[in-house]
């Protein structure tokens, strides 16, 4: 029985690989998340223990919020005063006031921000110490006008010693002259991709914490032979519980451990796309081991008339599946740990460029995730064909004809009973009612339903397969073609469902995408009355700033009725994290977003007043008149009387302060602006004066409405393009289906196509056949793949009217282009199948004796 | 045709197809197996030849080479006035589909098209269209008309060779080479299939080659050409059943006689 599992297995080595490779490729992306992170997660272990290596303790204050969210963190400050409390700490050798503070966003030559792709921008203080090392002919910044800069920042801004240099930091933009660069130790240009603009200590104070005489943190340095756990433990004593102490390794441990959960995205990504390859590849597997069992049914029924069990029937292809599934982790986790790598090897030269790779390392944990996905897989796709195999009869052996087909009833009910399962669990996770689970349950709720429709498909080919095939009918390849297509139903139907999946999360993700982009127009169009627009994307944990004084000289420019300035921080109002936003000109809510008042008055806001969304303020219970306290980044608690409380809107909610409050917020610039002109005014000139004005705010432009949208909405082709690489993946597997049972059906039909070769249809015509099918099956997973999607879309929408999808849009244009791609998928996907019924060898087909 | 200048004289005219010294080598060296030792043989036009002889004769390979499904190694072939040798696959696929009628053992059908559309099909890949006059006749002679719109698998053995034949025959092509169209059949339809064969020629003036190595199938033939290891040996005209069997019986002599004599 193991003998002839085997040379089963051998001889069909082509249609084994190509199922296969749906595992290999999932199993690719398992392999390759677990080594990217492993890797990166040692490289960025040591980066920090040598930014650590020289503090021994390391006091730093604690922030006011503590949320971690936006830079809450960075303007906490301790008094100089602490300085000397902590050198005079016995074992203390010497103690370093510090500023550093993510921030400091340094304007290019081309007059734009120069990016970092998320690392972080530290504005700090020169202090000569720690691990940074000045360049040949640079010095230390000695007057308040003068910085220095890493080596890595001159490089991507193009900055040489003597240049001038403009600077974004918690206040409107500074020049400074250049008079140093410096490195880090082993010729590094930055620890691990951030850039560095260091200046004097008051002007780091001034300008990166808004505190004079204050610092961000202590560098402590332990004597000769003291123990820093000690020392950490007395600096602690020394200092009291309002401050936070490490140790300097804790530190690197702490920082490490942090970027290990920050790289756990691109372990969602990498198990995303292995999960795409996965599902696809269940339907791939499983109509490959359909198809072997169809063609062996005479062969499986010998053996069982010889006498083998039903269980050795079941073992004996689960055993080639185990084989396959073995196989395939092989080769999946070799390609793996080459993707992981290849990706480490990118992450570091370009996303965080200078970063110290640790070597490649494979983690038991991706070998034994490898093994276990391959494997399980492959086994659970084979179950079925497995049992089906079990059941053929022995006298199949006898019998002179392959098995008709089967009725559908049974696949069709089953089918429906697990979409409806799907589609409820779906709507249960859509309604939001599931708490925790509801991501689950959508993400479940989708599967299943792609299940159920898959299992439907058989029906649904017959009749569109039939009108789809008539559109190629014209021709008598084709018409052979369209015959063949309809064939076999169930081989049909699996094979577009692999494509119908991919096509679907994508058309879902379009329909959504596209009513979020058509409801943000239409509130913009009909309920806010804006005309220009000053705002600026954000592309780091810092929000985009502009120069306050813009406000007041736009407020002047000619044509310009009203200004409002907006300006956003984090806040804990009565014990909740939340955002929050200052606003100059409260009247602007009124004027501008039509919100109106439903209790208390929301246009006259003072210091020390708040105003909330009715829904907000219900679900909180507070009401025109509660007294709460309110956190700020900077200050104390205070307390805060809510003045009133606005009617629900599509366009605006949440808490709102006046600006005479600013300063509790990280910073007095603000984000945004919106600008209403005063009638007859024309908004190209104002805009062209606003732009002036805003010629040192690089962060910011100024739009009209409609652009302003397009700005908003331009974030979702970026998500698009992210989903469609995962398209391309599944397609990728799709097209590896349809070669499959292409080349299958051209085996098969070997006699027919010698028939036709022998009356005489040409090898290109036995080729264009061969085509026809292949663009009938991919057409109809495309058109499965954009109802079900557009299904799945429209539901989302739906469920999210409330939260502002007010219009429902189908992306038509795309769905059109994606049914094109689809087509050319098909005549790829045909090539190879058609290039070998073209060389059927007309005597071997027909040949009997 | 007119891709390949005609090459035949006067004195082919009568003769639907000829093979003039063919020889068939398989393989080289050790491993070479003779097929057809030069083989010359004419096949006149409105008659019915079959071919027989035992297993490995050759007579399947002569029939394949004769129909341009197969080349030879040596000699020259000829339907009508199309010589064969040196066509590219090209040439061979619109000869056969415009000069040549195909009727097999089995395998003879498209499953997914029904019997109308398995006769018209040579056409329709030709991109022709049928005469009608013609269609109907030939429809009515195999008495297929109540089963035009049945698939394969709703007829029996018999009937599907007979749409076989109608196929072969509908576009009126210089040969119809028929490759043991009754083996799997019983002796029933064997006889309505070969009546039909015998009639499209005596009535229509068709030209039929049959493969065959039923003395009782070869018997409806004009003339029996028998052939042994490679080579022909003998040829009856106008075949009894025991005529038939009685040469097949002597053919291992005959063969031997004739290796004998050259």
């Amino acid at each position: 029985m193991l003998r002839a599992t085997f040379k089963s297995l051998m001889s069909r080595k082509l249609r084994l690989v190509l199922s296969g490779l749906a595992v290999v490729l999932g199993v690719m992306f398992v392999a390759g998340a677990f080594v990217l992170t492993d890797t990166l997660g040692r490289s960025f272990t040591s980066l920090f223990q040598t930014a650590y290596a020289h503090t021994d303790v390391q006091v730093a204050a604690k922030s006011k919020l503590g949320t971690g969210v936006g830079n809450d963190q960075g303007v906490a400050s301790l008094p100089a005063s602490l300085v000397d409390t902590i050198g005079r700490v016995p074992g203390v050798a010497s103690a370093t006031g510090q500023v550093q503070v993510d921030g400091a966003r340094v304007i290019g030559p081309d007059g734009k921000v120069v990016t970092t792709y998320g690392a972080p921008q530290f504005g700090m203080n020169w202090t000569g110490g720690g691990t940074a090392q000045l360049e040949p002919g640079s010095r230390a910044p000695a007057a308040d006008n003068e910085i220095v800069v890493n080596a890595g920042l001159a490089k991507a801004a193009d900055l040489k010693v003597g240049d001038q240099v403009g600077v974004l930091t918690l206040q409107p933009k500074k020049t400074f002259t250049l008079v140093g660069i410096f490195g880090f130790s082993g010729g590094r240009d930055s620890l691990g991709g951030e850039q560095s603009v260091a200046f004097t200590t008051p002007v780091a104070q001034q300008l990166m914490l808004g505190t004079p005489g204050a610092y961000s943190d202590v560098d402590v340095r332990a004597g000769p032979g003291v123990d820093d756990v000690a020392l950490r433990d007395r600096v602690q004593a020394a200092v009291g519980g309002d401050y936070q102490v490490e140790t300097g390794k804790q530190l690197a441990k702490d920082a490490s451990a942090g970027f290990q959960k920050a790289l756990s995205f691109f372990n969602y990504v990498l198990l995303g796309f292995a999960g795409v390859a996965l599902f696809v590849g269940i339907f791939l597997i499983l109509n490959t081991f359909s198809i072997i069992v169809a063609q062996r049914v005479r062969e499986l029924a010998l053996m069982r008339a010889l006498g083998a069990s039903r269980r050795q029937i079941i073992n004996s292809v689960m055993l080639e599946a185990l084989v396959i599934g073995f196989v395939a982790s092989v080769l999946g986790l070799g390609a793996g740990i080459g993707v992981g790598a290849l990706l480490a090897y990118v992450f570091a030269s370009v996303g965080a460029s200078g970063l110290h790779l640790a070597g490649i390392g494979v983690p038991a944990s991706a070998v034994i995730a490898s093994f276990a996905v391959g494997i399980l897989i492959t086994l659970v796709a084979a179950t079925l064909p497995a049992l089906r195999a079990s059941r053929v009869a022995p006298i199949a052996a006898l019998r002179e004809a392959a098995a008709t087909d089967r009725p559908l009833t049974r696949i069709t009910v089953t089918g429906g009973v697990v979409t409806a399962v799907g589609a409820g669990v779906l709507a249960f996770g859509l309604t939001g009612n599931g708490g925790d689970a509801t991501l689950w349950a959508i993400l479940g709720g989708v599967l299943v339903s792609f299940v159920g429709v898959a299992l439907l498909t058989p029906l649904i080919s017959r009749p569109v397969v039939s009108a789809l095939g008539r559109l190629f009918a014209w021709s008598v390849p084709g018409q052979l073609g369209r015959r063949n297509s309809a064939r076999n139903p169930r081989r049909t139907a699996i094979t577009a469902a692999a494509l119908m999946v991919g096509l679907a999360l994508i058309t879902g993700v379009n329909v959504v995408l596209s009513s979020a982009t058509a409801s943000i127009h239409q509130v913009a169009d009909t309920q806010v009355s804006v005309d220009l627009i000053i705002s600026g994307g954000q592309n780091s944990p810092i929000a985009p700033t502009f120069d306050r004084s813009v406000l007041d000289k736009v407020r002047s420019t000619p044509g310009v009725a009203q200004v409002a300035g907006f300006y956003g921080d984090q806040a804990r109002i009565d014990g909740k994290d939340t955002s929050i936003n200052a606003l100059d000109t409260p009247a602007a809510l009124h004027d501008m977003f039509g919100l109106t008042a439903d209790s208390g008055t929301i246009d006259a806001l003072g210091a020390g007043q708040l105003i909330l969304d009715r829904k907000q303020a219900d679900s909180l219970g507070v009401h025109v008149g509660s007294r709460v306290p309110v956190q700020l980044t900077r200050g104390g608690v205070r307390t805060f009387t809510i003045a009133g409380i606005y009617a629900n809107s599509d366009v605006y909610d949440g808490w709102v302060m006046s600006a005479a409050d600013l300063s509790g917020f990280r910073t007095a610039e603000p984000e945004q602006a919106m600008i209403k002109l005063a009638p007859g005014a024309d908004a190209t000139t104002v805009k062209t004066a606003v732009n002036d004005l805003l010629r040192d705010s690089p962060e910011v432009n100024v739009a009209d409405r409609t652009e302003f949208v397009d700005q908003q909405t331009s974030q979702f082709n970026s998500i698009l393009t992210m989903i469609q690489i995962l398209l391309a993946l599944a397609i990728l597997i799709a097209v590896l289906g349809i070669i499959n049972t292409l080349a299958l059906s051209v085996l098969e039909r070997t006699r027919e196509l010698g028939l036709l070769r022998a009356i005489g249809l040409r090898r290109a015509q036995a080729m264009r056949m061969v085509t026809v099918e292949a663009v009938v099956i991919s057409v109809f997973g495309a058109l499965l793949g954009l109802a079900v999607g557009s299904g799945l879309g429209a539901a989302v929408v739906r469920a999210l009217r409330d939260q502002g999808f007010t219009v429902m849009a189908f992306p038509w244009a795309r769905m059109g282009l994606y049914l094109v791609l689809a087509a050319i998928v098909g005549v790829v996907a045909a090539i190879l199948p058609a290039i070998r019924a073209a060389r059927v060898n007309v005597l071997a087909a027909i040949a009997y004796e | 045709m007119t891709m390949t200048p005609a090459t035949t004289t006067a004195s082919t005219t009568g003769v639907a197809a000829r093979a003039a010294g063919v020889w068939k080598v398989y393989g080289s060296g050790e491993a070479q197996v003779v097929a057809l030792r030069s083989i010359s043989v004419e096949l006149r036009r409105g008659q019915f030849t079959a071919i027989m002889g035992p297993s490995g004769s050759g007579k399947s390979t002569l029939m394949h080479c004769l129909a341009g499904l197969d080349t030879v190694t040596r000699g020259e072939v000829f339907i009508g006035a199309t010589q064969l040798n040196g066509l590219s696959d090209a040439g061979l696929t619109r000869l056969r589909r415009d000069q040549v009628g195909f009727i097999f053992q089995q395998f003879n059908l498209l499953p997914t098209l029904s019997a109308e559309e398995n006769i018209l099909l040579p056409l329709s890949i030709a991109g022709r269209r049928p005469d009608r006059a013609w269609y109907d006749t030939v429809i009515d002679t195999v008495g297929l008309r109540d089963r035009l719109s049945h698939r394969p698998s709703q007829l029996s053995g018999g009937q599907q060779q007979r749409v076989a034949c109608a196929r072969a025959l509908v576009s009126r092509p210089e040969v119809v080479f028929a490759d043991e169209p009754t083996g799997n059949l019983d002796s029933r339809s064997g006889a309505e299939v070969l009546g039909f064969l015998r009639r499209s020629v005596r009535d229509f003036d068709q030209t039929i080659v049959m493969v065959t190595h039923d003395p009782n199938a070869a018997s409806y033939a004009d003339r029996v050409v028998f052939l042994a290891d490679g080579e022909v040996v003998t040829e009856l005209r106008e075949p009894t059943p025991d005529a038939v069997l009685e040469t097949m019986k002597r053919i291992d002599v005959l063969a031997a006689n004739r290796g004998g004599d050259a």
